[in-house]
């Protein structure tokens, strides 16, 4: 025991002795939240449009008058033909074009029937999913205004009344959704690359040599290790969550006990993890690459910006290997609804046979002998 | 005298590569036993063996009467060793080295302040003891690595040419402080390029291509090979037996 | 010379773990990006709570599990039992359907349904309401015998470049642009600032080899390996998802040099300024991979952002490559419609040379 005591001094004395470690512990985590959380957003807004209008009619101007007082839309110009719209999808200077062709208000007056064109450009497949549906919408609504100020008392009263309600986050903000999931990335990141590093280090430099000549047990040096970086990724995560709290309001409904119990449980997953990669590799250049590699995997299948049940069933199965899916999962289901251990507890019991896992192979790996 | 180093038959192999072949010798307690070879003539692979750090393909060897195979944790606990490479922390200072390494071979807290107070004023730089390494020069740091390795008092020390990219004087220096440790009666094993070293060592036992051609003490290898110095029986083993290239 | 580059290219390929990443990566990469990562909804679990239990919300249950989107995970027999599904997390919407559905939907034209969603994700939520609403509505309005609105607006849509409106699209771009940076920059930088730390760097320096020919001697394996790694995407995307090369290939790997290039001299930058391996790493993986994945617009649109990060977008070079990739292969565009983005790239690269010459100068006098 004492032993580990002198390992721990010297690991913390040396993480903060190296100046560029405080910034990274205090500032990148903030920086993180902010940017991550601003930009990895689905939320579409000014969607850029031209409008070519070839009616000129007050109907036409009616509907445009819907769409640039619309917060979805931002009308950017005005094309006088079609193939003239289109260029400016070409050039990337606006995402959607309008076209009202001429006689468009003509055939309202005489069919009760209008034309419209609406090209979109579908180089990202959602958005532009996203932005047709918004686009019809308006339409739609711009379409019940005229009946019903031509034919009052025309319109049909919906037979059925649907009331949609969202639980946990009614406003259906984004970021309540993100700022979860940024927060296990973040513990993740600190867990794995500096625990994996630091191993590694100690191998390229030669002192890893003057260690294994000692009678230190592998128990003792793999705890030292590990120690100084699951309580710094602990102290990360309060950090983040209380920036969560104060700069997006997003408080955590569960029980923070919990939270930090099962944080716990599944950074000595991650750390086990960099050890392990540590233990495979000679220089921080290969470390470096491998746990990036895994890292970029990992994140991308985890759920973090795409929902993991839209994944095929192999990419799901894959998924049962995936430590960051499990704590992200958990993660939002403390923070955000407030779940408890039973609504989890069959997650939570993979998570521990998998920290047992990598933990010992960690272990086995490490060898004092070359 | 009684033995603290005893190998009898010693093979390490690497595939079809014989780093070491069939190496016989032993140390005596309170000697200084030089290990002399060419580069890759096998010392340091020999050297990892008898440390613990690796294990051997066949033979009996026993360090500080433990068996390299089974009691490497019992053999680590009895010996110093100071690596090729510079290997304290460059980041800590003098003390916290002292603090660390003396921690993991159990001594006590009391044991590790006299220890280094007592070591570090034997250099003369206890004025430099709250130093972080990285600003010391490095024959300083070569003292305060040998200083480290027969902290907590070990049987053996085992050097890794411990003097190199050293100026004479210091080397002179350290050879004082290996001869201090001796007199305590710490048995020191030691691999250098340095024939001049060499006749400071008791017995030095040379190794060409993995095996010992010879081992006496300086003065009666010189007589063997006719040689005025270490330096010529040096030459004339390494040169004389097959070199294929 | 030739020898130099040689020497590179074993260091590169004896390092078989580093190979096994470098050329790897691409594939799993796409591989996931094209199946596994993607927006669409399909089999949402969800709850069904049947306050009616008549003929008609049977049909609209059976409506919506064989519309593909849905799946009928468990049917609730109370109000209270709904929380707890959210919090385990067994569904991500409940339909509530209210007593007498279809006498009143009969006998009033009133029926009322509840859909609730989990909004702890709010874009599923969001989708799944959508299209749970529509097919109820499709529903009734096939049952009351509909007579046509008086007025109708129809609009025909067109999905342009990508009428399938696949994933794949919009991230093979962003995979080859990434790529191309990570090992360009970010390897270059690295195996320098190694030469750096080991002092190899100075024997080379006081050969009789020149300083550029030291440089490009670095250099050269990189591009190569970076370009076999792009062709590699290009190949696979083009065979197995069916992205479709509409410009010209020529052109395309053209600009890929340029922009391999200007990546190739951002890595030189770093290790002019950096001391250690650890440093360059470090820089590398703050200044040019978070960047690039995240204001790039590789897979999440720039207009979305606050404006402060719009404008630092405008200096990240990937933005400007990945239009030019979706110009060429996307929309099968010609340097007319993206000469400016080609310049921007062009003198990012003259800066960076420029800047380590100068770096470099000064470490030499």
């Amino acid at each position: 025991m004492r032993t580990i005591l002198y390992i721990l001094q010297k690991e913390f004395i040396q993480i903060f002795r190296d100046k560029a470690m405080l910034p990274i512990i205090l500032v990148v985590p903030v920086l993180q939240l902010l940017v991550l959380s601003y930009t990895a957003t689905f939320e579409i807004k000014n969607t850029r449009l031209i409008i070519c209008d070839q009616d000129g009619s007050s109907e036409s101007r009616e509907l445009l008058a819907k769409f640039s007082g619309s917060d979805f839309f931002q009308i950017e110009g005005f094309a006088s033909r079609y193939e003239e719209g289109v260029e400016w999808l070409k050039q990337g200077r606006a995402e959607q074009l309008l076209m009202i062709k001429s006689g468009f208000s003509e055939d309202l007056h005489r069919e009760g029937t209008g034309k419209l064109l609406l090209v979109t450009d579908a180089i990202n497949g959602s958005a532009a999913a996203l932005m047709n549906a918004y686009a019809l919408s308006i339409i739609n609504q711009y379409n019940n205004e005229l009946i019903q100020e031509k034919f009052p008392g025309k319109i049909l009263a919906e037979a059925v009344s649907i009331s949609p309600s969202y639980w946990y986050n009614p406003d259906l903000n984004y970021k309540t959704f993100m700022v979860p999931g940024i927060l296990v990335l973040l513990v993740t990141i600190i867990g794995m690359f500096l625990s994996g590093m630091n191993v590694v280090k100690e191998k390229e430099l030669g002192t890893i040599e003057q260690i294994n000549v000692t009678p230190i047990k592998k128990y003792q040096f793999v705890v030292g290790k590990l120690l100084p970086f699951w309580i710094i990724a602990l102290f990360e995560l309060a950090f983040g969550l209380i920036v969560a709290r104060l700069v997006f309001q997003i408080p955590v409904v569960g029980s923070v006990g919990l939270l930090f119990g099962v944080a716990s449980l599944y950074l000595l997953v991650v750390l086990g993890f960099g050890l392990l990669v540590s233990t495979m590799t000679d220089t921080m250049q290969q470390a470096m690459f491998i746990s990036w590699f895994f890292m970029v995997v990992f994140i991308l299948m985890s759920g973090l910006f795409t929902p993991v049940e839209s994944m095929p069933d192999w990419a799901q199965w894959i998924n049962t290997l995936n430590p960051i899916a499990y704590f992200i999962q958990i993660n939002r289901m403390i923070m955000l609804k407030g779940s408890g251990f039973s609504d989890f507890s069959g997650l939570f019991y993979s998570l521990v046979a998998y920290a047992i896992l990598t933990l010992s192979l960690a272990v086995w790996r490490y060898r004092k002998t070359v | 005298m009684k033995p603290v180093i005893e190998v009898h038959n010693m093979v390490k192999k690497f595939g079809d590569f014989v780093a070491n072949d069939n190496l016989t010798f032993s140390v005596n307690q309170g000697e200084i036993f030089g290990f002399l070879g060419a580069n890759g003539a096998g010392k340091t692979t020999a050297m990892k063996i008898l440390c613990g750090l690796s294990k051997p393909s066949s033979g009996v060897i026993k360090v500080a009467g433990f068996d390299v195979y089974k009691q490497t944790e019992q053999i680590k606990r009895n010996i110093g060793y100071m690596s090729q490479r510079f290997s304290l922390y460059n980041d800590l200072t003098v003390r916290e080295n002292f603090r660390f390494y003396g921690g993991i071979y159990g001594l006590s807290g009391r044991q590790i302040k006299d220890q280094t107070d007592k070591l570090l004023s034997r250099l003369g730089i206890i004025q430099s003891a709250d130093k972080v390494l990285r600003d010391i020069p490095l024959g300083w740091k070569q003292k305060l690595a040998f200083s480290v390795a027969v902290m907590h008092k070990p049987t053996i020390v085992f050097l890794d040419e411990p003097t190199g990219g050293v100026d004479p004087v210091t080397r002179r220096q350290f050879w004082e402080l290996i001869y201090e440790s001796a007199n305590e009666g710490i048995t020191v094993f030691v691999t250098t390029h340095y024939m001049d070293e060499a006749e400071y060592c008791e017995r030095v036992s040379i190794m060409v291509d993995g095996r010992i051609e010879a081992l006496d003490s300086p003065d009666q290898l010189k007589k063997t090979y006719k040689s005025a110095s270490m330096n010529e029986v040096f030459l004339k083993l390494a040169r004389a037996p097959k070199v294929v290239i | 010379m030739k020898g130099f580059i040689f020497k590179e290219f074993l260091h590169i390929f004896r390092d078989r773990r580093t190979m096994l990443i470098l050329f790897g990566m691409p594939i799993v990469q796409v591989l996931l990006f094209g199946f596994a990562i993607t927006n669409e909804i399909n089999n949402a679990r969800i709850a069904v709570l049947d306050e009616a239990k008549d003929e008609m919300s049977r049909v609209i249950t059976d409506k919506m599990t064989s519309s593909g989107y849905f799946e009928l995970a468990t049917v609730l027999q109370s109000r209270d039992e709904i929380e707890s599904a959210f919090k385990k997390g067994q569904v991500k919407m409940v339909v509530v359907f209210e007593p007498d559905f279809s006498s009143r939907f009969v006998k009033e034209g009133q029926a009322a349904v509840q859909l609730i969603a989990d909004a702890s994700d709010p874009n599923t939520a969001g989708l799944l309401t959508n299209y749970a609403s529509a097919i109820i509505r499709d529903f009734a309005m096939n049952l009351q015998d509909q007579q046509k609105p008086p007025i109708q607006l129809r609009t025909e849509t067109t999905m342009l470049y990508n009428p399938e409106l696949k994933g794949v699209f919009m991230f093979v771009p962003g995979t080859i642009t990434i790529l191309l940076m990570l090992i360009s920059a970010m390897m270059t930088s690295i195996s320098i600032a190694r030469e750096k730390e080991l002092g190899t760097m100075e024997v080379l320096l006081v050969s009789p080899l020149k300083p550029w020919q030291i440089i490009s001697g670095k250099v050269v394996p990189y591009i190569m390996l970076s370009f076999i790694n792009a062709l590699v995407i290009l190949i696979l995307s083009y065979t197995v998802f069916g992205m479709p090369m509409r410009g010209s290939l020529i052109l395309l790997l053209l600009e890929s040099i340029l922009f391999i290039v200007m990546a190739l001299s951002m890595g030189i930058f770093i290790s002019t300024v950096s001391k250690t391996q650890q440093q360059a790493m470090l820089l590398s993986m703050f200044v040019l991979m978070l960047p690039t994945i995240l204001l790039s617009g590789f897979i999440f649109p720039i207009a979305n952002m606050p404006l402060p990060l719009q404008w630092l977008s405008h200096i990240m070079p990937s933005k400007w490559f990945i239009i030019i990739i979706k110009q060429i292969m996307l929309k099968g565009l010609g340097i007319a419609y993206f000469w400016k983005e080609t310049l921007i790239l062009a003198g990012m690269t003259l800066l960076f040379v420029g800047m380590s010459v100068k770096k470099f100068n000064i470490r030499l006098a």
